[in-house]
């Protein structure tokens, strides 16, 4: 029992990162309908960052966090910018072929750098506490109520705000609110950078949770939390957010349960029988068919 | 009749050649291995292109039929037969490979059914991943270590007349009322469907030819390597052909040809860059996708592979595409 | 003799009943109309016969087999077509290509052949292609074979999508609408042209139409539906003058204002 706890613990934690790294996906989906296929290595970018101001200005934790996020949503910004927004009149598709590039020149001008794999160096002590056999380190608490406390703040964000407002109002309706004065040009910036700073974060937790961090970490990370995203319901916040834990959990559980080498077979067909049963995702509602 | 003459001249021209240059050493080995990638890069853009050009779906998982194929052939001309048996019977372990990939294809194809866009991505994405890690726990193909012992089989002649039968055989597919259907599918799923077009025997035709090919394509791929493990199929290598696919142009046969031939060039002539090869590389794809959102060829077909039959009708195709593509 | 008979036929939404108890019996020949405030459940009829929707409950026998359960595409070889409310063409693709994928039940090759452009390909093709043809220039528009489709004006648009519908060799046409954005000098050719598809053709027609006038002057019965149910059914002049009708769906006296 102790032990399934102790592992639901690491679920929690491997969970809410991906979570962090899907609302990314769900948020430039909901908005532009685009898969924003660089989004994995946005996150790499952010655990680059954290090793680059951990390692040679020795920050601590704090203003290494916030030095990635505002330098990931930096990103985020300059890439719609100058590679999507020219190409949101041409074909879906091309804009995701676009962002296929943008992910592969983000990897390997990375590596181009210098060579890898790197180490980030523990920057937060490292203490533990120990509940009847459970072990809970500081780390884990801090990613997992970090996380929490940016999905609040997204949550109050898109809930509670004209931006939000705004955003939703893209999402349900492309073509009337440009009409309606909404700068749908500065939306979109804004939702880019919330995405990219969500994932900027979370490939900086992914950073000190697993230090050793190398730059296509982020494709297979990417790629996984794009799943969870769509087993969310994709375009859905609150999807996204219980997909990247429900991705988490069976990826720990599995591999708590069988043999680490069935943990990608294991997860994906689960993910999969998900999708057959629930063909537009837990949250997100089939369009009905007009004939 | 000399729209008809010209492609002829040129295949013929073409098979010459393909015997002639390792024949004569008229290149030296490291260029026929470029142009044999080449022809498997054709193949395998051609095959992706009848599922996310022609039928409007995104796939992402084309490298997993892919290394169905490589395994089955593979494992065919390793353990089953004889180094002597092997180089003569290889187009057959070839086929082999193409009929286990379609099968997969055939079980690809049930999700498509239901679900369309983004799902379906989702399916045939973790259908790669699912292939390969089954690959990766299978001791007797090595594992993750990969599976090695293939004569190299895969020569210019045989590269050269797989990637000539792939496009005569797709064409040939799309010139039918069954390519038709494809096409109308793309259009408008519901209204093919109310006009007598059997949608769900479309997929999986669409889906086995093109993970056919896929899988020829695999079993080549092995042949010119002579060493395969799991990794070198994952979505890395997919998503190399959905580049080479969108960069010629959907819903094109010269498309993919072209596709395939200047990507693979490009990375070839940007060999000398070493490690920042991989850094120019993407933002030629960007900028070409910028300036050319729809591909090189910009959904133009070459006349050349339009069937005679068809060509009178010189406008058919595949002007602008929507749903997925706008 | 009867072409389809539905008895009964119950469709809901979720918990919302869209179509309730619907029955109709249709003669060889035949031409009505379904009329009905916006909806009432015209087009879901149509959807429920052409297959789109699974009827939640009922039977529809066409020509002596059941429909409910089969999917759109085998109840169009067996003679069902139709045309759709707002327009649904392969738009990117060309006129002629159109038409020839409405052929597709009745393509007389295999897949293999198709592949290998052997057998009965050619001959079929060429058969195909001739009789898209023929259709194409029985509309005058064979000129406008090779035009893609989103090319051509709305009107010829209209018409090609009936052209389609005939290519699959339906008995019974269902046309959604077919008299919408169109001025009554249009409306008075489609009548006669839908007459004369009729009777070139051999079909039975059944048409959805808000234009008063068109249908009264071109339907030999109505059937009237208003949220979900069939509040009324008899020849033309029958529904003028039926209450039911006046308060449903025409809502004041005024039944002579054809102009609408």
């Amino acid at each position: 029992m102790t032990y399934f706890l102790q592992q639901g613990l690491n679920a929690l934690q491997l969970g809410s990162i991906y979570a962090l790294i899907a609302l990314g996906y769900t948020m430039v989906y909901g908005i532009l309908s685009m898969i924003n296929f660089a989004h994995g290595d946005f996150f790499m970018v952010g655990a680059f960052i954290c090793f680059v101001v951990v390692t040679f200005m020795g920050l601590p934790f704090v203003p290494a966090m916030i030095l990635s996020i505002i330098g990931v949503s930096l990103l985020g910004v300059i890439v719609e910018r100058a590679a999507y927004k020219p190409l949101r009149q041409a074909p879906r598709v091309s804009a995701i072929i676009t962002a296929l590039g943008v992910g592969i020149f983000l990897e390997n001008f990375t590596l181009a750098l210098s060579p890898y794999p790197k180490h980030i160096p523990a920057i937060i002590e490292n203490t533990s506490w120990t509940f009847g056999g459970l072990t809970i380190s500081s780390l884990q608490v801090i990613i997992i109520l970090l996380s929490l406390a940016l999905m609040t703040v997204l949550h109050f964000i898109v809930q509670h705000t004209r931006v939000g407002m705004a955003m939703r109002a893209i999402s349900w309706d492309k073509n009337v609110v440009p009409l309606m004065g909404v700068p749908v040009n500065n939306v979109i910036s804004i939702t880019f950078a919330i995405g990219s700073g969500l994932g900027g974060a979370a490939g900086m937790m992914y950073g000190m949770a697993y230090p050793i961090i190398d730059p296509y970490m982020g494709i297979i990370v990417g790629w996984k939390a794009f799943i969870a995203a769509v087993v969310g319901g994709i375009g859905n916040i609150r999807g996204a957010v219980i997909g990247g834990y429900i991705l988490g959990a069976t990826e720990i559980m599995v591999a708590a349960f069988f043999p680490s080498t069935y943990r990608d077979f294991t997860a994906f067909s689960l993910l999969l029988i998900l999708l057959i049963v629930r063909p537009y995702g837990i949250m997100g509602k089939p369009r009905p068919q007009k004939v | 009749m000399k729209a008809r003459l010209w492609p002829i001249i040129l295949i013929a021209a073409g098979f010459i050649l393909s015997f002639a240059i390792p024949y004569f050493g008229l290149l030296d080995l490291y260029v026929q291995m470029i142009l044999i990638y080449i022809c498997i890069n054709i193949i395998l853009a051609l095959s992706l292109n009848l599922i996310n050009g022609y039928m409007g779906e995104f796939s992402v998982g084309h490298a997993g039929f892919m290394s169905a194929g490589a395994y089955i052939s593979a494992i065919i001309t390793v353990k089953c037969l004889s180094s002597a048996s092997a180089a003569w019977l290889f187009p057959f372990a070839v086929i082999a490979g193409g009929v286990g990939a379609a099968l997969l294809g055939l079980i690809v194809a049930i999700p498509s059914f239901r679900t369309r866009g983004d799902y379906l991505a989702i399916v045939t994405l973790a259908f790669n991943m699912i292939i390969k890690s089954v690959l990766e726990n299978i001791d007797a193909v090595g594992g993750a270590r990969g599976f090695l012992g293939m004569d190299k089989l895969t020569t210019l002649p045989v590269a050269f007349f797989w990637t000539l039968i792939t496009i005569w055989v797709i064409r040939n597919f799309i010139y039918s009322n069954y390519g038709r259907g494809v096409l109308s599918i793309r259009e408008d799923e519901i209204a093919s469907d109310l006009m007598s077009v059997n949608t769900k025997q479309v997929k999986l035709l669409a889906f086995v030819i093109s993970s056919f090919f896929a899988g020829v394509a695999g079993g080549l791929f092995a042949h010119l390597l002579q060493f395969i493990n799991p990794r070198m199929f994952d979505i890395i290598k997919s998503t190399d052909i959905l580049i080479m696919v969108y960069l010629g142009g959907i819903g094109s046969i010269a498309g993919s040809i072209l596709g395939a031939t200047v990507y693979t060039l490009l990375l070839e002539i940007l060999r000398p860059l070493e490690i920042w090869r991989m850094v120019i590389m993407p933002l030629i794809l960007i900028f070409l996708m910028l300036f050319r959102p729809r591909g090189i060829m910009g959904l133009k077909e070459l006349t050349w592979f339009v069937p005679v039959l068809d060509r009178i009708n010189s406008n058919r195709g595949v002007k602008g595409i929507r749903k997925w593509f706008s | 003799m009867v072409l389809l008979k539905a008895e009964n036929i119950t469709h809901y939404f979720g918990g919302l009943c869209a179509v309730s108890e619907f029955n109709l019996e249709l003669r060889e020949h035949e031409l009505i109309g379904i009329i009905g405030p916006n909806g009432a459940g015209k087009t879901t009829v149509f959807n429920i016969m052409t297959g789109v929707y699974k009827a939640t409950s009922g039977s529809i026998m066409f020509n002596g087999q059941e429909t409910v359960g089969k999917s759109p595409n085998s109840i169009t070889a067996l003679g069902i077509a139709r045309t759709f409310q707002n327009i649904r063409l392969f738009s990117d693709l060309s006129v002629l290509d159109n038409i020839r994928i409405a052929h597709y039940s009745g393509t007389k090759y295999t897949p293999i052949e198709a592949l290998l452009h052997a057998g009965r390909y050619r001959a079929e093709e060429k058969r195909i292609r001739a009789h898209s043809m023929e259709l194409l220039s029985f509309f005058s528009m064979e000129e406008f074979a090779d035009e893609l489709a989103k090319n051509l004006p709305y009107g010829m648009q209209r018409r090609l999508e009936i052209v389609r519908a005939l290519a699959t060799r339906p008995k019974l046409l269902l046309l959604d609408e077919p008299a919408a954005g169109m001025n009554p000098k249009e409306i008075d050719r489609l009548m006669e042209f839908i007459h004369w598809v009729r009777n070139e053709f051999k079909l039975t027609i059944i048409v959805i139409e808000h234009q008063m006038r068109f249908v009264m002057s071109i339907c030999e019965r109505l059937v009237v539906l208003d949220f979900g149910t069939t509040i009324a059914e008899g020849n033309p002049a029958e529904i003028q003058n039926n209450a039911k009708v006046l308060e449903a769906y025409l809502g004041t006296p005024a039944v002579n204002d054809y102009g609408k």
